[in-house]
């Protein structure tokens, strides 16, 4: 047998446990969406942006501004790591950043709904250390304890690739800035993160698509409305069998992270044609 | 010797203090519900301290014991068919030549690329026809599909980091391409399957939606169990659920990069 062949014979079980299990039902999700009552409509995204455009909108807003946190954190992190001057500092840093990494959604939507509640963990420390008055705590279970959540957990898996990232480029360009004197921050912006950029962009890009398939999240923290599109699909399915509206929001939940990968394949493009 | 003040440990020791209340504040306050009896407004602590919840969460009537067994046999069962799927997969995309292998890698990034969510609630209509809803073999299926990208990933990466001289040195002393493979390149790349397989329990441990469609509400999971207990308010209950599933987790965070060998790490994707 030609070895092509055998090679594609090795593969094809995979593919076809991908192509039958995902691919088939993404592409029923797209048609699911223009399905009304059998035939072809749009009926489904009337009805879609009647009742959930707030949604949408809040939906996009938590992403965009978890991602941006994430980034910022990832980047402070993973820069301290790198150019941190204590050792003692750097491997106690490096020891307590990672801890959320592989802890599932479904327990840090259970661990922070009950820190983060009005009468919380967090809020109870406050008030008993004296920053706060008992008049003044007030639930983050809304649209800050989903941004909390998803940064809390994301944060650290983009930190963790920053870091890798920045631990392999030239050390002979900083050690130079440094000789002559530049500030670590200057050295870290004008430096390190133009090396990195590609890196944080995969990352940002992962978390993103990550955030916008999290179920558990959304609805352990604030299924009330406004939440995210992602609970209500989950509503529609669950308390109507409505798989018309459900699919629509998944094809606009596919168009958000589309619009995030084109823009990624396009700086990626830029960047090679540089 | 004088002991020397750094003065630049305060604004470190700030810095340190406030990441570490964020991150360590959460998971405390988990380990406290855990183990609290009676705690409510305003008390900060706990009134009482005990393991009342844990023996009916693991007395053979709670559901606990059978929602861990249930997730076990997921998750073990998904190990091996993805590892199954994705050592000949993997070896082929590392060792032979094979025509259009970026589209194949590509094709298997897929399932990463894309909000799954909505993926989900189409499988869940087609295992429906089938009869496969409710069932541990369709959960089974829908994990496979999520953990087969990292397997995949990280066992063409392992075959690759490995010197093919090895097994071509073994050929040439007479052994047949399959005893070369099962007797030195399986071995040299069985830590980074091992943490592929690691990675992939995890996964379809802490798996959620895809089992909420699919499975629920004959299949119950331990995540889905935390979610049951969680929304009826049941706190102590989901907490002890949490926590179950915190410990590998945590675990696997310390020791990924035993595994994982930047040698290897540094293939990924490649």
């Amino acid at each position: 047998m030609p070895i092509p062949l055998i090679g594609f014979l090795l593969v094809a079980p995979a593919l076809a446990i991908v192509l039958l299990l995902f691919i088939v039902p993404l592409i029923s999700s797209i048609t699911g969406a223009f399905d009304v009552g059998g035939t072809f409509g749009f009926g489904n995204f009337i009805k879609s942006f009647e009742l959930y455009s707030s949604d949408m909108v809040f939906t996009l807003v938590i992403v965009l501004l978890s991602s941006a946190l994430i980034g910022l954190f990832s980047i402070m992190i993973g820069g301290y790591l790198t150019l941190g001057s204590n050792p003692t500092a750097v491997s106690i840093l490096r020891w307590v950043y990672r801890w959320p990494l592989f802890i599932p959604f479904i327990v840090v939507g259970q661990v922070l709904r009950t820190f983060l509640a009005k009468n919380g963990l967090m809020n109870n420390i406050f008030i008993e250390a004296g920053i706060m008055t008992p008049m003044a705590a007030m639930s983050f279970l809304d649209w800050r304890g989903i941004v909390t959540a998803f940064v809390w957990k994301q944060t650290p898996f983009v930190t963790l690739l920053l870091a890798g990232a920045m631990a392999s480029i030239d050390r002979s360009t900083i050690e130079a800035a440094r000789n002559l004197g530049a500030k670590r921050i200057r050295i870290l912006i004008e430096i390190v993160l133009p090396q990195v950029r590609q890196t944080l962009l995969v990352g940002l890009i992962l978390s993103f698509v990550t955030m916008m398939s999290v179920l558990s999240v959304p609805l352990m923290i604030n299924a009330q409305s406004p939440t995210m599109i992602t609970a209500n699909m989950a509503f529609r399915i669950n308390a109507h069998g409505d798989y018309g509206v459900a699919n629509a929001l998944g094809l606009i939940s596919l168009l958000m992270t589309s619009v995030a990968a084109i823009i990624y394949l396009r700086q990626t493009m830029r960047e090679h044609a540089r | 010797m004088s002991v020397q003040l750094d003065w630049k440990w305060i604004p470190r020791g700030i810095g340190l203090g406030i990441l570490a209340f964020i991150i360590f504040g959460p998971l405390v306050n988990l380990l406290l519900w855990a183990v609290a009896e009676r705690w409510y407004f305003p008390h900060v602590l706990p009134l009482k301290y005990g393991f009342s919840f844990w023996t009916s969460v693991f007395s053979p009537r709670g559901n606990a014991m059978g929602s861990l067994a249930t997730s076990v046999l997921i998750a073990v069962l998904t190990v091996v068919v993805s590892l199954g799927l994705a050592i000949p997969a993997g070896y082929a995309l590392a060792r032979l030549k094979l025509p259009f292998r970026g589209l194949i890698l590509l094709a298997l990034l897929i399932p990463q690329a894309f909000p799954n969510l909505p993926v989900y609630v189409n499988i869940a209509r087609i295992f429906y026809q089938y009869g496969l809803n409710g069932t541990i073999f369709g959960v089974v299926l829908v994990h496979v599909t999520h953990g087969l990208v990292y397997a995949v990933w990280i066992a063409t990466a392992a075959f690759s980091a490995i010197d093919r001289e090895l097994e071509e040195a073994a050929r040439s002393m007479g052994a047949s391409a399959l005893r070369g493979f099962w007797d030195v390149t399986l071995p040299i790349a069985a830590p980074g399957l091992l943490a592929s397989a690691i990675f992939v329990f995890l996964e379809s441990l802490d798996e959620f939606t895809g089992t909420y469609f699919v499975g629920a509400p004959d299949v119950t999971t331990l995540p889905l169990l935390l979610y049951t207990a969680s929304s009826g308010g049941n706190y102590q209950i989901a907490s002890i659920t949490a926590l179950i599933l915190l410990v590998p987790s945590i675990a696997f965070m310390f020791v990924v990069e035993k595994f994982l060998r930047s040698d290897v790490l540094s293939k990924v994707g490649h």
